[in-house]
């Protein structure tokens, strides 16, 4: 009886198990595979019927990480990073500000909450064009705050800061990794764990050698190639945040509300004041929860494509991102190889963060 | 944040005590101030949205973005829904059709997964979850291939494919994560009674679904609705969603605002209504997308 049971739980997850297999790993596969041919670089070929594709390897990567005709790919790459840096603080900025005075009840919260957390609901496509009016340089948000329209033009902006050479990457990422292996390092001596810390420390040795020594002669590029934070973003961010911040509001406002009410009181009771209370008991209660909001931001705003798509369009270079560049190269220039190239390395950045992620959860529920 | 930490609870017994009124407190005020600033930037953006699409043509100007119109022009709304009211329709069409698809599989997965655990349950859910995080930009162009091979390319069903097919992760993750609250003592007494697989299904799981089926049919349906990527990919003009019209709406350069704007409204009322009405809903959705430890 149970065994008949069993094999029917198995036979009602076959179907789904089956079409993740083929629309999530068999399509990555093949996207993978198609990245690696030379399918569409020939803009003849691309549209054939029975198209001639050759395998190429990894010629494709190599052009977009160190091609002539590529430093638009490269600029999105760094654009997405300071995008996705400035997204997440402000979502856990704003989102633990709201939910921290929710917290203390003011009236009306049902109310607050609402009307902080109806964005979540709406389409990034809406956002999208609501936010283009209101960053309108001669009006919107310029007229309301008295901005000047010459000095905040915001989706329109043109300049970058912050600008660094694309050939100083290898340099960046080897001493950036050294860093974190050190903290790693750091942390396996505190809970004694002796292999653990010398095998960090010897890698981050390692790397800070090559830094020195290698590393500064390694070139990318035949020619420097600056990149840096085009301050157009600045109203994408905007959106994104106005959009998403309910979001970690939602979460954070979950995690207080889990909290029991005792242990804030024994803190109270030991002495402590309102910010110590949130100091010592509070926040490092909430902490699970900002890296798991970190997680997802992270993963929703390496994926940004609609939003970006609304308010300044595909052509636009200034506020472009590897999504879009991956549309656009795709489904508009009809370039698949290079498309694929590009959408494995969105889902190789996504899958840094999420993978590790997936791993923990389900790690402590089997030990459950 | 320098309240004095006097918040115990209100007992009969203080009450007898004079009511002597209590300082303002500064920290009660500033916490009113911040939700009024937050309140403001949330809702501005509504407010302008509102006054645009009510405007006409020639009264939008820069200069005159944040006042209130003369009279109210409901021709912008006949006008977007000339545009975009068939998209509407598709929208409608896609929406319910993917998310009762998906409920009705994610409700199956999820009782197979969280009440008959068979070795390896876990693992095999972790890869299954893994699909609703990819970019799928990583998976677009085979996919794209797929649906033309199957003949569906420019159809309505191959956007319900997409969205069924993705949508999986998402919904068996929600009702594992409901059904995992329902006590397997349940289970064994009606294995004991002799049911089955299907009849403790029929009998036990399913009629206490309800919430998870509305958690979930919301949390879909807001997302197939509001979905960009693959209605700018898998469809063609007549079979295109409201989000990729909406784009398509607001996306010329000569365009008068208070087009876009309207549409941007008539695009939104369906989820919003949605989350006004079952905002509790919504927000169980919404966390239970940041996958459970």
């Amino acid at each position: 009886m149970r065994n008949t049971d069993r094999l029917w739980a198995k036979l009602v997850l076959a179907p789904s198990i089956i079409l993740l297999a083929i629309f999530v790993y068999g399509f990555i596969a093949r996207t993978g595979y198609t990245s690696l041919t030379d399918w569409g670089n020939d803009p003849v070929q691309a549209l054939s019927l029975h198209p001639v594709i050759k395998f190429i390897g990894f010629q494709n990567y190599i052009d977009l990480f160190t091609g002539g005709l590529n430093a638009r790919f490269r600029q999105d790459l760094i654009s997405t990073l300071f995008f996705t840096v400035f997204f997440i603080a402000g979502c856990l900025g704003l989102g633990l500000s709201l939910a921290l005075m929710l917290d203390r009840n003011p009236k009306g919260e049902g109310v607050w909450r609402t009307i902080f957390l109806f964005p979540m609901s709406l389409s990034f496509i809406v956002t999208g064009t609501i936010w283009r009016w209101m960053l309108q340089p001669q009006g919107g948000v310029n007229q309301l705050l008295g901005l000047d329209p010459n000095k905040f033009e915001w989706l329109t902006g043109r300049s970058s800061i912050w600008a660094f050479d694309w050939n100083k990457i290898p340099l960046i990422t080897a001493v950036v990794v050294a860093i974190v292996l050190g903290i790693v390092a750091f942390r396996a001596l505190r809970e004694g764990q002796r292999t653990r810390m010398l095998v960090a420390v010897a890698c981050a040795a390692l790397l800070l050698i090559w830094a020195l020594f290698v590393g500064p002669n390694v070139k990318l590029l035949p020619a420097p190639e600056l990149h840096g934070f085009n301050i157009a973003f600045i109203g994408i961010i905007i959106a994104a945040v106005w959009q998403m911040s309910g979001y970690t509001m939602a979460l954070y406002l979950a995690g207080l509300r889990g909290i029991p009410e005792e242990i804030r009181e024994a803190a109270r009771v030991d002495g402590a004041g309102e910010w110590d209370t949130y100091r010592t008991v509070v926040f490092p209660l909430l902490s699970p929860i900002t890296l798991s909001a970190m997680i997802i931001l992270g993963h929703i705003s390496l994926k940004i494509f609609d939003l970006v798509f609304a308010m300044t369009g595909i052509d636009n270079a200034t506020t472009d991102v590897p999504a879009l560049l991956m549309y656009l190269t795709s489904f508009k220039q009809n370039a698949f190889a290079a498309g694929a190239a590009i959408g494995t390395v969105l889902l190789l950045l996504v899958a840094v963060i999420i993978v590790p992620y997936l791993a923990s959860q389900f790690k402590t529920e089997d030990n459950r | 944040m320098t309240t004095t930490p006097v918040s115990l609870p209100k007992s009969s017994a203080q009450t007898a005590s004079p009511p002597a009124r209590p300082p303002i407190k500064v920290g009660r005020v500033l916490v009113y101030v911040g939700l009024v600033v937050a309140a403001l930037f949330f809702l501005l953006p509504i407010y302008l949205l509102l006054v645009t699409a009510f405007k006409t043509p020639d009264a939008i100007n820069l200069a005159s973005t944040w006042q209130l119109p003369k009279g109210l022009n409901w021709s912008s709304f006949s006008d977007a829904w000339a545009k975009i009211g068939g998209n509407m329709g598709n929208s409608v069409f896609l929406a319910v059709t993917a998310t009762l698809l998906s409920a009705i599989i994610g409700s199956l997965n999820g009782y197979a997964l969280s009440k008959w655990k068979f070795k390896g349950a876990n693992t095999l859910f972790a890869f299954m979850l893994f699909g609703m995080f990819i970019p799928y930009q990583s998976v677009l162009i085979p996919l794209f291939q797929f649906v033309k091979s199957l003949g569906l390319y420019g159809s309505i069903w191959a956007l319900v494919l997409a969205h069924v097919v993705y949508g999986i992760p998402i919904t068996t993750l929600i009702f594992r994560n409901f059904y995992a609250d329902v006590p397997d003592a349940l289970i064994e007494a009606a294995t004991i009674d002799g049911a089955g697989f299907w009849a403790i299904y029929g009998k036990v799981i399913f009629p206490i679904s309800i919430p998870g089926f509305v958690v979930v049919i919301i949390w879909q349906f807001t997302q197939v609705w509001n979905e960009f990527l693959f209605a700018a990919t898998l469809t063609s003009t007549s079979s295109q969603p409201v989000t990729y019209a909406l784009s398509q709406l607001a996306g010329g350069q000569a365009v008068s605002w208070n087009l876009p704007m309207a549409g941007a409204i008539l695009a939104a009322i369906p989820t919003l209504l949605v989350y006004i009405l079952l905002g509790r809903y919504f927000v169980r959705g919404l966390l239970a997308g940041s996958v459970k430890g």
